[in-house]
């Protein structure tokens, strides 16, 4: 191990070279780009021995992403925001064919109006696909959960494909240290992936997408539900081992920040979440009982974390940087919903805001917070959402 | 049950498809030239050939797309809708 200087998009392609990935397809889009490119020299440079494949959009690089990993080849792929919806048919393919490719997805504003700053609602229209989704919000924190969820993907309970987010520029391009693996270390983790069912050879030859009528087709679904389900279990696993050979852990599904003895907790995806820390501590100072529970995994979703959580907190500021349009902010919903089938009614405040890469500083996040301290005092619940710094 | 749906190619997985048919390619054999361009065409391989070249036609899987009648250089594979014989069919 070897601490490195980088922005997250480079160190997402040293995570490719240190996971030994054998096959990337990937079409360049602002602020994924630089991904590819760094991938591309490398294979060049002979760093990275693997297949990188030059296609011709985002749709073709799912695609041909999906063919490879059905020859049992370790696969990635990088994009953002108007690639990964052009991807969506593959999405839905990849998820119920069991590919266990990684997707790094460098969050950026969907158009229009144009705009190449981080918003969360590409991958949150996602959320139904099938694939494992998890926000990261380190450089460090990127790298080593790409070469965590291929370990994850490849598990045979799960065997699902994974998207791992980032914000677009505050992490991409963004220059922080992390600490890269030798594949040679890698190695002791991450064997080489060995499909466990289906693969496509022409030794022995398989015919794959096959008519599946009204008699089986709820079945092969509900083994998706299962794999993806799964993943919560497998990942503590995955998680418990990288610890123990690396050293590093992330906080699980969901990274609890001074929360044990919080009344009200503060959820985020991505960098807003490790922001939220300082807001936090500075809050703690003035004397609130706060906590940071910084979403790393919203599917599957980790139900039984918001139930604890929610049984000994007095209210959530759930923060989205993504919206329904017509309903609100896609997790501070989740966790309303999840927390409707237990008898504990703590104030789940929903807010919106950061959008199109509106900045969220220590002030804005403890304003957010504070609004939720009150509601918890007066005991009103309020609107269903408050957009925060709307003009 | 597997995780995903594949199956392994063997004659006849999805049944009788034969049974799909509208139109029965019928050959005569007394115009054919043996140019084996019907079985060159079959979408479903159904066309197999003796060592001369003659073709039969595998009505146990043929769908009756029409392809070889189509193709025929000679034009003498007939489409004779089912129910009917070669006179009277439309």
């Amino acid at each position: 191990m070897k601490t490195e200087l980088m922005s997250a998009n480079y160190a997402a392609a040293r995570a490719v070279m240190s996971a030994r990935v054998e096959v990337v397809a990937a079409y360049p889009i602002t602020p994924a780009t630089t991904i590819p490119e760094q991938i591309a020299l490398l294979n060049e440079t002979g760093q990275w021995p693997g297949q990188f494949i030059r296609v011709e959009s985002e749709h073709s690089a799912m695609f041909a992403c999906t063919g490879a990993s059905s020859t049992g080849a370790r696969t990635f792929t990088a994009t953002s925001s108007n690639g990964l919806l052009l991807m969506d048919e593959a999405l839905h393919w990849a998820a119920a064919a069991r590919l266990p490719i990684v997707l790094a997805n460098i969050n950026r504003s969907v158009s229009p109006s144009w705009n190449i700053h981080v918003t969360h609602d590409d991958s949150m229209s996602k959320a139904t696909t099938g694939w494992i989704h998890f926000y990261v919000s380190s450089v460090d924190e990127f790298y080593h959960t790409i070469i965590q969820a291929f370990k994850l993907a490849e598990d045979e309970r799960v065997l699902m494909p994974v998207m791992i987010n980032a914000d677009g520029f505050v992490l991409s391009h963004t220059l922080s240290t992390y600490d890269y693996l030798e594949p040679e270390e890698v190695d002791k983790f991450l064997p080489p992936y060995k499909p466990p069912h289906w693969v496509m050879d022409p030794e022995n030859p398989v015919s794959h997408g096959n008519i599946v009528f009204p008699e089986y087709y709820m079945e092969f679904r509900y083994a998706m539900h299962e794999g993806t389900h799964n993943a919560l279990k497998v990942y503590e696993e995955v998680e418990r081992e990288y610890k123990k050979l690396f050293g590093k852990y992330f906080g699980g599904p969901i990274d609890c920040y001074r929360c044990d003895d919080a009344e009200v907790v503060f959820t985020s995806q991505g960098s807003v979440a490790a922001e939220a820390k300082d807001a936090i501590d500075e809050l703690r100072e003035e004397g609130y009982k706060v906590g940071n529970a910084r979403m790393r995994m919203i599917r599957p979703f980790p139900v039984d974390r918001i139930r604890e959580l929610g049984s000994r907190v007095k209210g959530f500021a759930s923060f989205d940087r993504s919206v329904s349009y017509g309903y609100g902010g896609p997790v501070a919903h989740d966790i309303r919903a999840t927390m409707y089938n237990t008898k504990h009614r703590p104030i789940i405040k929903s807010y919106i805001g950061g959008l199109g890469g509106r900045d969220m500083t220590v002030s804005d996040i403890k304003e957010v917070i504070l609004d939720t301290v009150k509601a918890v005092e007066n005991g009103e619940t309020g609107p269903e959402e408050t957009w925060h710094d709307l003009r | 049950m597997p995780v995903t749906s594949y199956s392994k190619p063997v004659i006849g997985a999805t049944g009788k498809t034969g049974s799909w048919r509208t139109f029965t390619p019928k050959i005569d054999y007394d115009e054919c030239s043996r140019c084996r361009t019907c079985w060159l065409h079959c979408p479903e391989a159904v066309i197999s050939l003796d060592e001369d070249g003659t073709p039969h036609i595998d009505l146990d899987y043929c769908k009756g797309c029409g392809c070889c009648a189509e193709v025929c250089p000679k034009k003498c594979i007939a489409m004779i809708r089912e129910g009917f014989d070669e006179e009277e069919s439309p």
